[in-house]
């Protein structure tokens, strides 16, 4: 990433905090060296927060064991550096919710949603957690996106390991791009801070 | 379902049914070798006792509870119970009705545990009520929840959203039917 400085300056993605920052000799941001130089700092984790996701199994239903195989070896995740599954919530930055959510759980999900430390992510994986599927009843929650955010959704039901390992890759570019929910709350607070003084 | 009301019912426990119970037996009937019994629902209580404690009955088995909502028929709901005898290897289904403006049954939790979730179940989602049970709450859908899922006057698409987790142990009275 650190290359990416070097040439014409214009072209690097610079993330705004408040107001864009004032251009000296026509270099945008080039009146504010230190907001320059935080932006970078930004696109630089969020490129090593989209490689080393830590997911959390959430699986209800039968979209668990396609998170399974994605798991084990043959699909194998781990080539993708997302190979750190954990049980805790606490230690976990993206929630892979894979199945039916009731009505009766959602509070449970909410609760272990909001256990893990930010930044964190979340994917509905099939057509139960981001549509509620074909379950338009009385006891289902018609997407999880009615609880808690959701930054990508991957159809089918259930999806094929093919479908979850590219719907991560998605979030991953997602991250990098600084596109998910969490990241822009998480700008939209600090511009708020910035504006109060 | 033909009746076969005559007084010498091949059937053992039809005919010790009608002895115990009369005219409180309304059709008794057989259907693939296994034999169907509509009583009425005063007389729950003694019949499953009677099937239960008889030796030549000895029903030790309640095999399930279903509940069942004619709508637009009075009374409205009919509740089913399948008995079982694993000594003698036979079954039968007793079916009692219950109106729409009472519908409360006495519990047969004292005689076979088993029916506590059966009854439970039939609370929640079609609103019939047991009169004994030791804790009659909603056991499928979540404390919250208003009305009754399966009757036929649901919309299927009607939905009660739970507002916090509860704990079920601590909270059990949440979903309980309104005091009397």
């Amino acid at each position: 990433m650190a290359g990416a400085t070097s040439g014409n300056q214009s072209a690097i993605p610079i993330t705004t905090y408040g107001s864009p920052a004032p251009a000296r000799d026509g270099v945008a941001g080039g009146g504010m060296p230190l907001q320059w130089l935080t932006t970078r700092v930004d696109d630089f984790i969020n490129w090593a927060r989209g490689n080393s996701i830590w997911p959390m199994t959430y699986g209800t239903a039968c979209c668990g064991i396609e998170v399974m195989s994605v798991l084990s070896s043959h699909y194998d995740l781990a080539r993708f550096g997302f190979e750190v599954v954990r049980f805790s919530p606490r230690q976990a930055d993206l929630l892979i919710v894979a199945g039916t959510v009731v009505d009766k759980l959602a509070p449970v999900m909410k609760t272990i949603y909001q256990q893990m430390p930010d930044p964190k992510w979340v994917i509905a994986m099939g057509a139960c957690a981001s549509s509620g599927g074909f379950y338009r009843a009385y006891h289902v929650v018609q997407g999880i996106d009615e609880v808690i955010p959701v930054d990508v959704y991957v159809p089918g039901c259930p999806p094929t390991p093919e479908g979850l390992i590219y719907g991560i890759l998605e979030l991953k570019k997602k991250i990098e791009r600084g596109e998910t929910k969490p990241q822009i709350a998480a700008r939209e607070r600090a511009a708020q801070i910035e504006r109060q003084g | 379902m033909s009746e076969t009301m005559g007084p010498a019912a091949a059937n053992p426990t039809e005919r010790l049914l009608k002895e115990e119970l009369g005219d409180r037996v309304l059709a008794a009937s057989e259907s693939h070798g296994d034999l169907a019994v509509e009583i009425r629902p005063e007389a729950l209580l003694a019949a499953a006792r009677l099937l239960k404690e008889h030796p030549a009955l000895d029903y030790c088995y309640l095999m399930d509870i279903a509940a069942v909502d004619h709508l637009g028929q009075d009374p409205r709901f009919a509740v089913l119970y399948n008995f079982y005898s694993l000594r003698h290897g036979h079954r039968v289904r007793i079916r009692v009705r219950v109106p729409e403006d009472a519908p409360v049954l006495d519990s047969l939790y004292s005689l076979w545990p088993a029916a506590d979730w059966f009854e439970r179940e039939a609370w929640d989602l079609m609103g019939v009520q047991f009169r004994g049970h030791p804790r009659l709450v909603r056991i499928l859908t979540h404390p919250e929840f208003v009305g009754h899922a399966l009757r036929k006057d649901y919309h299927s698409a009607e939905r009660h959203r739970l507002s916090r987790t509860y704990d079920l142990f601590l909270e059990e009275k949440a979903g309980a039917p309104p005091a009397e």
